[in-house]
């Protein structure tokens, strides 16, 4: 099992009618499925929904008293496949990714999905991981909703609206036949607020009932002439079915008064964030009171165009509020607004940014452009932005994310850094997993990444000619049982590739919150793993492999990684580099161990240091790790100013230090201490005796020192 | 107006954290607290990848319930800090005190900042090969500049003493800023609920509460200088002070000092004779000297490192960092690799320059060198052996690394010498060059490459040249840039005469 534990989650699962639900955004659509009746769940764990996969997959017990399946699935490919329940049969399904990413990789599925379209309820919840924290591409999910013609809701950011549209999605993909992708951008899922619980709902049928009754729709399969009538149904009946239902059932709101000559179309998700620009400008109260007419879309797709023409009808002009580009929105409503001959102007990207987050700051500046040019008198003042001071700015250093302390994946990349030093720069090919901060200082490696798996697959144009260097490829455990396995390694073995792939295996999906997956080494009551890598890419046909057991070895590690990149064999090198996240391994030992120690038994605990005396503040041995533990302190010794290196007590004693010096041949600082608690009593006698023989040599010791002293 | 009142009504809070600190524990008793005093609240964050070691923001709103609204719906709070618009501002760490400032969440009207004044070092700060660091004083300055209320100290030190997490000091010390308008009793309630590791946080939590009410403790007051203890010593102090100008003083001291527990008094004396020699020449010259001179002659040798590792009051020290407790045993592995070349050059000059000298010895005796070594200095057998290491030092002026380092330290201290009596500045830059030199093994050779390379630049292209010292300076900068040498090579190949193009 994943080692954190959801139970406190779990039980908010079971609140029942009337009982207030107190959390974050996405545990409250977490819960909204149950009260929605959903049949099934599946999905890919990633920020920011890797909670609702987490949650679901401790909720075991709840589930199948529910009758509910939950599944995690293999990629989000695989998520966006199950979904295919939903075609022939009236079940509730709900699959959760992170986006765009996710959605990428899950595209061929849901075109398929979206061709044929739905009978039960299919509803796509999206984690936007767009703006700041986030670490992939910056692309808008919404060209996907377009392009298949799925629906897009963005609900603002209130958990009984976002509960609410859960509900209505999976209505709204009823009533349309058309699956339902519900956008949570990061901080919508991680907002924490409350809403009045409704008691879960057991799915109307279940999968086990679906499949003890197949039936079956040749029209519903994409194939000709099928897939002809598809595109026919998708415009003539689908699109006017959901705008009627959206149109129907009000999903997108109005605030602000009835009647004003400018206003303002704003996506849902960024509602709060315009209201708070607006009340810094006057214009509005923190309990949403607006001053200006407000037209919240917490549909974003479809655009309803009786309820635009109506809120832009005697309006001079309106500003449009749309996060990334291309600005689909608004060059929808430019449409809408020729075909009804109405004459507002839509103001949006020429006075908003086309690239970059919506913060507060951001439709502020907005606003006053807009404001200047439509309304001008009726905003407050730009409050005075405070002086910048970039002196300051020179010393505040940035800070990229790294490796945690001990972390296992450290070690690999010191040693390939000891081997670029033998045998020059190497093309490597990085992958998607925590492994990929080895592009950042301290290690500077990695020249491209490609996605998810596709670490091998990225190094496979590089050919090396006679003599010539191998290519490196990164990838991670998570990525290779995503797709990596296929397109990377069945690939090289394919083509006689002649690269070399290390596999990062520690045990978890560890970038994306520590779950388990096929080769991790846990048991798992309700998956089966301990499927080693190593037998899979032999199996595929690799015939070179390597399975290292312990990644802090950074000897043998470099030594294996020369011989990948020197040996004269041909094909595909794998080697497995194998050792447990060290975020994970401390939740699962610490209490342990603690326990272990109370409980009176013996207990070895290790921790590194460095002694100042002999450091000389080179930090080859920090370019060389970066640990989050091995920092500087300001040199103790009078004559010397540049810092020594330290080793802080958040040091859980992996070892790397202390290896990498001795590979690297760096300097004879490094100490690992260890400390025994409730030692034996025979490891005491000797102790004592040893501390006895060697307190007198260090008494004579002394002795001299004092006598040779200042 | 109502925006007014809007703001009047409602508090807004940023914490600035590192992945890992309890950031998000602090935010979470922070929203407990709010709620439990009537108030709607809201909280937001962006976790993601920056939990791995990056820094993040927590954002917090609350506005209380029952007045002004108490019929209007949910409140509307926002998702992200505006600049302008942040009423308090936790940070964890100085340089995130920099960051809240830097992003304008510290406003001079309004804004109550909490900030730890104690640094978590940035990667850029700790890879460099010299002091990376940033100016704490100029953040410091910033802080109390531009916030309303400042409220600065050392909370990582704090979490320390009181066996505690930063998170409960800093929300000690939120408690004691009054900047919320809720009861101590009621922070604390907070943490109760919270259920883990009730009383290590509440002890923290009164621990950064006491210490936000009165300050940080006076700075220590400045070592006093060293006293001689013994006969040699009092000589080296008597003719220290008698011979060299005052300035140098404390650092000569120092160095003699070093350099008697490195050797013996005679070494001691050798590296007075050789300062009071450079002082004939320009008296500028001391007090730089007496700090590099001593560095270089109480060089990292074998020897050296041996006798430091086997003394008591450094194996009593690391009990003290790691925290050994009574009743536990300790004990201590270094990791060594001498290598042939070191073991050779710890050997009798001749016999040292014979073995390096051929190749077949060389190759049989290097294989038993190639590994490093787990050295236990706790047992016995490690222990004698790095003492029996450590007992030829009576012997070390007959080594090879000796006569070595010795060749080395003349040739430049000649060279520093000739340079002075026409461009002392440009001497005394010779003379800050020691400092490049580093380490052990491979770290050495590399410093010392360096520091002959900017040392050969100087004497071939700078030295005579109006801007010696000021290039000199320059190269020494460009030397700890990166461990390739690019950078000092690009400053190097800068030096050459501009050619005009025909």
């Amino acid at each position: 099992m994943a080692e954190r534990s959801f139970k406190k989650e779990v039980e908010q699962l079971r609140l029942g009618d009337g009982d207030v639900f107190e959390g974050e955004g996405i545990l409250a659509v977490t819960k909204a499925l149950l009260q929605a009746g959903v049949a099934y769940v599946g999905g890919y764990q990633g920020s920011p929904i890797s909670h609702l996969m987490d949650v679901f997959a401790d909720a075991d017990p709840l589930l199948r008293e529910l009758g509910v399946h939950f599944e995690s699935s293999a990629s989000e490919a695989a998520a966006g496949a199950m979904l295919a329940a939903s075609i022939n049969y009236p079940l509730r399904g709900a699959v959760a990714w992170k986006s765009v990413v996710g959605t990428n990789v899950a595209s061929d599925a849901l075109s398929n999905l979206a061709s044929g379209g739905v009978k039960g309820g299919a509803l796509i919840i999206i984690g936007e991981d767009y703006g700041e924290g986030s670490s992939i591409m910056q692309e808008r999910t919404h060209a996907f909703a377009m392009k298949s013609q799925m629906w897009l809701l963005d609900p603002r950011p209130n958990l009984p609206t976002m509960v609410d549209m859960v509900e209505k999605g999976f209505e709204l993909s009823e009533a349309s036949n058309t699956p339902v992708m519900i956008e949570m951008r990061v901080r919508s899922c991680h907002m924490t607020g409350s809403f009045v619980a409704r008691d879960n709902r057991r799915p109307a049928m279940t999968v086990g009932e679906a499949a003890a009754n197949p039936t079956r729709d040749l029209d519903r399969i994409v194939l000709p002439p099928a897939n002809f009538l598809h595109e026919i149904e998708k415009v003539e009946k689908r699109w006017p079915a959901g705008q009627a239902f959206v149109r129907d059932n009000r999903l997108n709101e109005w605030f602000g008064p009835e009647r004003d000559d400018i206003g303002i179309i704003v996506q849902g998700g960024l509602f709060n964030t315009l209201n708070r620009a607006l009340e810094l400008a006057g214009l509005s109260d923190v309990w949403g009171g607006a001053k200006v007419p407000i037209y919240c879309l917490n549909v974003v797709y479809p655009i309803i165009p009786e309820e635009v023409t109506a809120f832009c009808a005697g309006k001079k002009a309106v500003l449009v509020l749309e996060e990334g580009q291309p600005e689909f929105i608004e060059h929808e409503l430019n449409t809408l607004l020729r075909r009804a001959d109405l004459n507002t102007r839509v103001v949006g990207k020429d006075v908003m940014p086309r690239a970059g987050e919506y913060s507060g700051q951001v439709i502020g500046d907005g606003l006053a452009k807009f404001f200047a040019a439509w309304a001008p008198g009726r905003i407050a003042p730009q409050s005075k932005v405070a002086t910048p001071e970039p002196e300051l700015a020179k010393e505040v250093p940035q800070r990229p994310a790294g490796f945690c302390t001990g972390c296992p994946e450290r070690p690999i990349f010191s040693a390939m850094k000891l081997v670029q030093k033998e045998l020059g720069e190497l093309h490597v090919s990085a992958d998607i997993g925590c492994h990929l901060f080895s592009i950042l200082p301290p290690f500077h490696i990695g020249n491209t990444t490609m996605g998810y798996g596709l670490g091998s697959a990225g190094a496979s144009a590089f050919k090396p000619s006679e003599g010539g260097k191998r290519a490196v490829a990164m990838m991670g455990d998570g990525g290779f049982w995503h797709n990596g396995l296929t397109s990377g390694i069945g690939n090289a073995v394919f083509n006689q590739d002649d690269t070399v792939t290390i596999i990062v295996d520690n045990g978890y999906s560890a970038a994306t919150g520590g779950q388990d997956i096929l080769s991790s080494r846990a048991s798992n009551d309700i998956r089966t793993t301990n499927h080693p890598i190593e037998k899979a890419v032999r199996g595929i046909g690799v015939k070179w492999a390597r399975t290292l057991t312990r990644t802090y070895d950074v000897a043998r590690m470099r030594d294996t990684l020369r011989e990948a990149l020197t040996s004269k064999e041909a094909g595909p090198k794998v080697i497995v580099a194998q050792s447990e996240c060290m975020l994970n391994k401390q939740r699962r030992v610490k209490p342990l161990l603690a326990k272990a120690a109370r409980e009176g038994k013996r207990v070895v605990r290790e921790r590194f240091g460095v002694d100042a005396e002999t450091c000389t503040g080179d930090h080859a041995c920090i370019r060389l790790s970066g640990c989050p533990s091995l920092s500087i302190r300001p040199n103790p010794d009078p004559l010397r100013s540049h810092p020594v290196t330290h080793i802080d007590n958040t040091c859980v004693g992996c070892g790397n230090c202390g290896e990498v010096a001795h590979a690297a041949v760096l300097c004879p600082s490094f100490w690992k201490a260890e400390v025994v608690i409730n030692p034996g009593r025979w490891e005491q006698l000797a102790h004592r005796f040893r501390r006895w023989v060697i307190g007198w040599l260090q008494r004579s010791h002394s002795r001299h020192i004092a006598a040779r002293a200042f | 107006m109502d925006a007014a009142l809007g703001r009047s009504d409602r508090i807004t809070i940023a914490v600035l954290a590192l992945g890992g600190e309890g950031g998000g524990v602090l935010a979470d008793w922070i929203q407990d607290v709010g709620r439990a005093n009537g108030y709607r609240v809201q909280g937001t964050s962006v976790p993601g990848v920056a939990q791995r070691t990056g820094s993040t923001v927590y954002y917090i709103e609350m506005v209380r319930a029952g007045e002004g609204g108490a019929n209007r719906p949910d409140p509307v709070l926002a998702m992200m800090p505006v600049p302008g618009d942040v009423d308090i501002v936790i940070a964890s760490e100085l340089m995130e005190t920099g960051r809240a400032i830097l992003r304008g969440f510290v406003s001079k009207d309004r804004t109550t900042l909490i900030g730890s004044t104690h640094r978590v070092y940035a990667i850029a700060e700790k890879s460099s090969l010299g002091d990376g660091t940033g100016a704490n004083e100029r953040i410091l300055d910033a802080a109390s500049r531009r916030a309303a209320r400042f409220i600065g100290f050392d909370m990582a030190a704090a979490a320390r003493e009181s066996g505690s997490v930063i998170s409960s000091i800093m929300f000690g010390a939120l408690a004691a800023s009054r900047a919320l308008p809720f009861d101590r009793d009621t922070f604390e309630a907070a943490i109760r609920e919270g259920g883990k590791a009730v009383e290590a946080n509440l002890g923290g939590f009164s621990a950064g509460f006491e210490r936000a009410v009165s300050g940080d403790p006076a700075a220590q007051e400045a070592a006093a200088p060293r006293q001689p203890t013994t006969e040699a010593g009092r000589a080296l102090h008597q003719r220290i002070t008698a011979n060299l100008p005052q300035s140098a003083h404390a650092l000569a001291i120092e160095g003699a000092a070093r350099l008697m527990d490195w050797q013996d008094a005679r070494y001691a004396a050798l590296y007075l004779d050789r300062l009071e020699s450079l002082h004939g020449v320009h008296a500028d010259l001391v007090e730089p000297a007496a700090r590099h001179l001593a560095l270089w002659m109480a060089y990292d040798d074998t020897i050296r490192v041996a006798d430091l590792k086997i003394r008591s009051v450094r194996l009593d020290g690391v009990a003290k960092e790691v925290g050994t407790k009574p009743g536990q045993l300790l004990s201590v592995t270094e990791y060594m690799h001498p290598r042939l070349q070191e073991v050779c050059e710890t050997l009798p000059a001749g016999l040292g320059e014979a073995i390096l000298a051929s190749p077949t010895l060389s190759r049989w005796l290097a294989p038993l060198f190639r590994r490093g070594r787990h050295v236990t200095t706790t047992s016995l057998r490690w222990y004698l052996m790095l003492r029996g290491l450590a007992a030829l030092r009576p012997i070390r002026r007959r080594s090879l690394r000796y006569r070595i380092e010795q060749e080395r330290i003349e040739r430049w201290l000649g060279l520093v010498a000739d340079t002075a009596r026409a461009d002392p500045a440009a001497a005394v830059e010779l003379l800050a060059c020691q400092s490049l030199i580093k380490g052990y093994s491979d770290t050495f050779e590399r410093s010392l490459h360096s520091f002959e390379t900017v040392i050969e630049a100087a004497r071939e292209k700078l030295i005579g040249r109006a801007d010696a010292a000021s290039q000199i300076a320059a190269l020494r900068q460009a030397a700890l840039a990166d461990e390739e040498g690019t950078a000092l090579g690009c400053a190097i190949k800068g030096l050459e005469p501009h050619r005009t193009v025909a």
